[in-house]
């Protein structure tokens, strides 16, 4: 369990004061200039050497991802965007770094913008965080006015400032390059990659697109020191994490645990346990909606962390953990999300535009079990066929959940129709 | 180069260029809807996919570029499943209509289904339906068909430069609309059908009338404008069904202008399909060719060569006004003159005076220009698409002198007359150091400029700024004269202008009013004042009951472009051929045949009795003509007069309604459509709907 003393997010539950004075007292803002002072290389070396892992879901290197911004400008500005469209189901932990931590964040903005060279940053926040927007706005002007940012950021002689833009409320404008065309005034729909938006990003200049909570923690880092962050976790899983526990649990919460926790015991110790227990455990979405849901058999032991999530076919995600206790339909519930996916769908590239509405139709009738079993397989096979075949990550993350409950529930989805065929359509009956 | 591994064969290609196109360059087909060469990536419809070595998924090939050491395999069992994947995704929601669908036969995605689909569908659920959408009288939607690849919205905005088009709504509820069911306003938005992979976008004119099995098939050259379009005139029986472009990167690429491809209709309509003779009552009857050239016989006999008179009108072929460049010879009259609007071109001076000397392909090449009186949208569309092109890639300033108008591209207006002209030509203008400091300045002076009294100082005044900034050099000819005739270089070329002492288009037409000129023959010219022809006889020989007709005296059913063999030369100076498609209707004969024929009448016979000699004749007399589909560059010469001076008064447009300006299209019933829509929509009253 995560010490106090490694907590980073020591105001996570608001109950200090949010703003710079609060800030200040809580550590934030100390000695950035001499953090700058270690030049661009010192930091991203830095970065690279704790082993973070972005925490907007794929868990890519930060460091490296830095790294990949040219080294010297060739007369075109560097944006750092930071990406606070948090609309991952079930994720709610950008929204309170933002609400009651927003200071670490524009440190952090300040410190990575420094690291790749940007001037600007945009902080790109979901549509419907109105009162974040307004906080985190008024946390920028606090540190303009206290120079902390401006011309003459904290004296280093950096010139620096950070601008808020508010989205309108599309789940695709939190991917990566959508989140740029909308930043551009574009219909939010993701580019193809490559060019890659290090080498042609916003507005065809080199740009990072970064997690808010990637960005809050590297001041954390550049203070203690990599190998402290390095030393929490598992090897290549490194530093604490934000996790969000919601659905059936006792005390759904947001709380900062050390990487590769056992979500048993993330669950147990931080939410109050599962509803009725922990053999009432039916399944875990253990990162965010996009990911699949593991049976109560692999919760028992499995370690919260990118490899050990990956090594068993789900991932972490944005660790938003999502508990279902034995009476939630859990075929329903994956529905829902079909459904999610398919209105979220920007209708760009065929797989995805297609093929999410036929799985949450296909998904729909399986509910009900007004299918053929060999339509179980031919479900397994569409999502394939989008798998991996799509412009953005949007097409995997509409079929993995459909993988996982077809890889552990087959049974249920089977129960189904078979019952179905005996006792005919609910409706029916009554 | 990078050198990359194709299915095991090693490729080096240009770096910049598309796995796609490498794999296209051995030869090795990638199946593909929304990707065009012309347009610009837009990856969306994942027909592509190939499997690259190290990647984790597989890649579109379209927009992945090619790299060293690239590993691509492009049939594996991998990329087998993708392309049936998508294929699958494709047609879940397509209707499957072929059988009632416009595109049957000639459908990318029928094609493709067939050569990388599934035999069967697994798709149990509703299948989706949209609304159709009101593009216009000339573009169909069912759009229900439509399968997303974005291929016309990407034409509209880049290439036509009309924001009309657009893909409304996401994901399964995405829609291509024009959100305000309005006409797609643009020149060009034909061709969005052809871009359109599927049955989505057809032809609203030619919906339902023709299978593309049943065509034949004839190679042709568009004579609607100048441009010398190359096109495709499918026809069932002896009836144009439609107009399609064919491929030439010099000249159009792949587009035509919506004239062009729908005026076809015009063909059928107010055709002349037998000689006719204005009786002693003033009215046109219907009568032989031998009573025809009995009557042309008995006015001629006996007059003197100065009193007859021949104008050619703008779509004739060169092998006709050869035909009776010859005859006027014969009958000894130098009163001969191929230019109907008057321009003051010097039919006397130097080839490069009137022809588009960078050639369209050099605009692209060139990095500043000056429009001189010209509105190249609604004259030379696909040029005027062109330039656009070369305005997309940034610093190019383009100048107007003329008329305002909206030409898809950012210019800077700088005046409406000749007096901006000339304090260009004088360097007082700061646009003449723009043109001076360009590396390769283009200017593009059209007929708006050219047919004005002062037209001549107009041209002397063009030349001169041609000539002080640097626009003419060794390698490098941006001095262009952009026609709104088809057969108006090749009148030039072959001399089909006043010889000595002969007069022009004015003249004549201030003879035939005064009784000077007796005989005015009409080579389908129907671009004059007719009410200027006084008492003279007026023999009219063309394909389309239009104002030379009405005035004729002796009407003479000639063929249309698509019904004869004949040679057009374009404004570059390009010398190309159409073929016949369809036979001229009733008793109808080619040009040349008639005037051939007429001239054995007149005992003035012409030394050729077949098109093969009297193309020999013609290419041994203007050598120009006799290199086809070669653009040659001109030598700089004298041409214009200088020492003329410049009126004033603004430059007019010379092409007001680009929907009609021949007699084809003004007998189109699709482009008076056409004209009414561009209109816009009449105000709605109360009692609407």
């Amino acid at each position: 369990m995560l010490a106090d003393k490694d907590r980073i997010f020591t105001n996570l539950y608001g109950l200090h004061d949010w703003s710079l004075a609060g800030a200040r007292s809580r550590g934030d803002w100390d000695g950035t200039k001499a953090i700058l002072a270690k030049g661009r290389d010192g930091i991203i070396g830095e970065i690279k050497s704790s082993g973070l892992r972005g925490r907007g879901g794929a868990g890519f290197p930060t460091g490296l991802k830095w790294s990949f911004m040219p080294k010297e400008s060739d007369g075109r500005p560097h944006f750092l965007l930071v990406n606070a469209d948090e609309g991952e189901p079930g994720t709610c932990k950008d929204r309170d770094i933002i609400r009651h931590d927003p200071h670490k964040l524009l440190e952090g903005c300040l410190i990575s913008g420094f690291a790749m060279g940007a001037e600007t940053a945009y902080i790109y926040i979901r549509g419907e965080f109105h009162n974040e927007a307004n906080r985190l706005e008024a946390a920028i002007q606090e540190a303009r006015d206290a120079g902390l940012i401006g011309k003459d950021s904290c004296g280093s002689g950096w010139k620096f400032d950070i601008h808020v833009h508010r989205g309108a409320g599309a789940y695709i404008c939190g991917e990566e390059t959508a989140l740029i065309e909308s930043l551009e005034g574009k219909k939010g729909q993701p580019r193809l990659k490559p060019p890659f938006p290090a080498a042609s990003g916003l507005y065809g200049c080199p740009s990072t697109v970064n997690n808010v909570e990637s960005i809050a923690v590297v001041p954390d880092i550049m203070r203690r020191g990599a190998s402290w962050f390095a030393g929490l976790g598992r090897e290549n899983n490194t530093g604490t994490k934000l996790f969000c526990i919601s659905g059936h649990v006792n005390k759904p919460c947001n709380v900062e645990e050390e990487m590769s926790t056992p979500l048993k015991e993330l669950i147990d110790k931080h939410a109050g346990g599962v509803r009725g227990g922990w053999d009432n455990l039916l399944a875990v979405i253990p990162g965010g909606s996009s990911v699949a849901c593991l049976p109560n058999t692999i919760c028992n032991d499995i370690l919260m962390d990118f490899d050990s999530l990956k090594d068993a076919q789900s991932g972490l995600g944005t660790a938003a953990v999502i508990v279902m206790d034995k009476s939630t339909d859990i075929v329903r519930a994956i529905t829902r999300l079909a459904q999610f996916y398919k209105h979220e769908s920007c209708g760009q590239c065929t797989p995805c535009r297609e093929g999410t509405g036929w799985m949450w139709r296909v998904m729909e009738r399986l509910c009900e079990g007004a299918a053929n079993i060999e339509e179980i397989d031919m479900l397994d096979e569409v999502t394939r066929q989008v798998e991996g075949h799509t412009i953005c990550a949007l097409g995997d993350a509409a079929a993995w959940p459909i993988q996982g409950l077809i890889r552990h529930f087959r049974p249920e989805l089977e129960r189904r129709i078979l019952d179905r065929r005996v006792s005919g359509p609910a409706v029916a009956a009554e | 180069m990078p050198k990359l591994t194709i299915d095991g064969s090693e490729v080096e290609i240009e770096a910049g260029t598309s796995v796609l196109q490498a794999c296209e360059s051995i030869g090795i087909e990638i199946p593909r809807f929304c990707y065009h060469e012309r347009l610009s990536v837009a990856g969306n419809c994942r027909m592509c996919l190939v499997e690259m070595e190290r990647s984790p998924k597989p890649i579109a090939s379209c927009a992945m570029p090619v790299a060293d050491g690239m590993v691509i395999h492009t049939n594996t069992e991998t990329v087998r499943r993708a392309r049936q994947g998508v294929m699958e995704f494709l047609l879940i929601n397509h209707p499957l209509d072929c059988p009632i669908c416009d595109q049957g036969g000639e459908c990318d995605l029928q094609d493709q289904a067939m050569a990388y689909g599934s035999d069967s569908s697994r798709y149990n659920e509703n299948k989706r339906a949209v609304r159709d959408k009101y593009m216009g009288p000339l573009i169909k939607t069912i759009m229900t068909r439509c399968i997303h690849c974005t291929r016309c919205v990407r034409f509209a905005t880049e290439v036509a430069g009309v924001q009309d088009l657009g893909l409304l709504g996401r994901g399964e509820s995405a829609e291509i609309s024009t959100y305000l069911e309005k006409t797609l306003a643009s020149e060009l938005s034909g061709n969005v059908i052809d871009l359109c992979p599927v049955g989505a976008l057809t032809s609203k004119p030619y919906a339902f009338h023709a299978r593309p099995w049943e065509l034949v098939k004839t190679e042709s050259i568009d004579v609607m404008d100048a441009v010398g379009s190359n096109i495709r005139v499918d026809a069932r029986g002896n009836e144009v069904m439609r107009v399609l472009p064919r491929l030439n990167e010099d000249v159009n690429e792949e587009w035509i202008s919506d004239k062009t491809r729908y005026a076809c209709d015009g063909l059928r309509r107010q055709r002349l399909d037998r000689p006719y003779l204005r009786g002693a009552d003033g009215k046109l009857a219907a009568t032989g060719w031998d009573d025809a050239f009995a009557a042309i016989a008995g006015r001629l006999d006996g007059l003197e060569g100065s009193r007859i008179a021949a104008i050619a009108g703008d779509q004739c072929d060169a092998e006709s006004m050869f035909a009776l460049k010859g005859l006027m010879d014969g009958l000894g009259s130098p009163n001969l003159d191929c230019r109907q609007d008057g321009a003051a071109l010097d039919a006397g001076g130097a080839r490069c005076g009137w022809l588009f000397n960078s050639g369209f392909a050099g605009i692209e090449g060139a990095d500043a220009l000056l429009i001189v009186g010209a509105n190249p949208r609604l004259e030379a569309a696909v040029v005027n698409a062109r330039i656009r092109k070369r305005w997309l890639q940034g610093h190019f300033p383009v100048g107007l002198i003329g008329a305002q108008a909206e030409l898809t591209y950012g210019y800077d207006y700088l005046g409406a007359g000749p007096q901006t002209l000339a304090d260009i030509a004088d360097g007082k203008h700061p646009f003449a150091k723009t043109l001076a400091d360009a590396e390769r300045p283009m200017l593009i002076i059209g007929m708006g400029a050219l047919t004005r009294s002062d037209g001549a100082a107009v041209l002397a005044a063009a030349r001169k700024i041609a000539e002080a900034t640097g626009m003419v050099g060794d390698d490098w000819n941006g001095f262009n004269v952009l026609h709104t005739a088809a057969a108006r270089v090749g009148g030039l070329d072959l001399g089909f202008v006043p010889g000595d002492g002969g007069r022009d288009v004015e003249a004549i037409l201030d003879g035939a009013g005064k009784g000077e000129i007796e005989v005015v023959y009409l080579l389908a010219a129907d671009e004059i004042d007719m009410s200027r022809l006084g008492s003279a006889f007026v023999i009219y020989q063309g394909h389309h009951g239009d104002a030379g007709a009405h005035r004729a005296d002796v009407i003479l059913p000639g063929a249309a472009y698509t019904e004869k063999s004949g040679t057009w030369v374009n404004s570059e100076g390009r010398t190309q051929r159409g073929l016949r498609a369809t036979f001229p209707p009733g008793d109808a004969k080619e040009d040349w045949a008639i005037v051939r024929a007429l001239s054995a009448v007149l005992d003035k016979t012409l030394p050729f009795d077949s098109l093969s000699a009297l193309r020999a004749r013609m290419q041994e007399a203007h050598k120009t003509l006799a290199a086809l589909d070669e653009r040659a560059p001109e030598a700089w010469g004298a041409f214009g007069t200088a020492g003329a001076t410049l009126g004033d008064g603004p430059f007019r447009p010379a092409v007001g309604n680009f929907y009609m300006t021949c007699p084809i299209s003004r007998a189109s019933a699709t482009m008076a459509e056409c004209v009414t829509a561009s209109a816009g929509a009449p105000e709605a009253t109360g009692t609407d709907g």
